[in-house]
């Protein structure tokens, strides 16, 4: 391991917001987005990451504020709600065995079938700014889309996503 | 020209807000704007209705309000930026 791998590591260690394979899904079977939530939000509970509150809230707010993108190429969701059922923030990812309809964001009436889910549980408001742009650019590139779409491999996508959103450089970022 | 007041506002005030005033914020420093930007949740915009100039959401809104708004969501699907990025500087060299 050379300097800057372990300075990175370091660097990782220290950074509180969580991401690893235990909060990246695969093959997630749900007939409806709230059984999508569901499944998301216990995985995050077992992980002892967002409260028993999480799963009713992020249902509610759902519906009341879709967060269906119409990214292109593949359609993606980015479920959140409010800082006070969070724990530990994290970015958890769910692929979907196949499309579920989820409201766009800002329309009252149109859907869009969504097959991957980047539930946010954030513990901050107003902060986390270029991960979030960095985030928002994933989604503008539909061949990053399509790679974790296809992959069957968590430690892959995890490995994508680090190089794509720079965790590493998020401690003490407000 | 008076400083305006743009409300940037999305349902919960966590996520997509942050990234929309992030883009705005560049914007204005861009084209030498003087902006007041307020970062809310989407309920909060009642209580700006006498200050504010310009509201710019990704959640939807059925309430009239005194002043224009505009749709943000190119700014996170990167589709249709450009045009949503005129249409706010319009609204603000007004």
């Amino acid at each position: 391991m050379n300097g800057a791998n372990i300075l990175y590591s370091v660097v990782n260690m220290m950074s509180n917001i969580y991401f690893n394979e235990s909060v990246i899904l695969l093959n997630v079977e749900a007939a409806s987005k709230e059984e999508v939530l569901e499944k998301m939000g216990r995985n995050l509970i077992d992980e002892n990451l967002v409260k028993e509150s999480f799963i009713p809230a992020i249902i509610a707010r759902e519906e009341e504020y879709a967060t269906g993108l119409p990214t292109a190429g593949v359609a993606v969701a980015i479920p959140h709600t409010d800082v006070e059922h969070v724990q530990r923030k994290t970015i958890s990812i769910g692929v979907l065995k196949d499309a579920v309809e989820f409201g766009v964001m800002g329309d009252d009436k149109e859907t869009i079938p969504v097959r991957i889910v980047f539930m946010l549980a954030m513990d901050e408001a107003h902060s986390q700014l270029s991960l979030l742009q960095q985030l928002m650019s994933v989604f503008q590139t539909e061949e990053t889309l399509l790679s974790i779409l296809k992959e069957e491999n968590k430690t892959n996508i995890r490995s994508l996503l680090e190089e794509k959103l720079d965790f590493g450089v998020l401690e003490g970022e407000k | 020209m008076a400083k305006k007041q743009v409300l940037v506002a999305c349902g919960a005030g966590i996520a997509t807000s942050t990234v929309v005033n992030g883009a705005i914020e560049e914007m204005a420093k861009e084209n030498n704007l003087d902006v007041d930007l307020v970062q809310i949740k989407i309920s909060e915009v009642g209580g700006y209705v006498d200050t504010a100039d310009l509201l710019v959401t990704t959640a939807m809104t059925q309430k009239e309000y005194p002043f224009p708004v505009i749709n943000a969501r190119s700014f996170l699907t990167g589709i249709g930026t450009d045009a949503t990025k005129k249409e706010i500087l319009t609204a603000l060299q007004k």
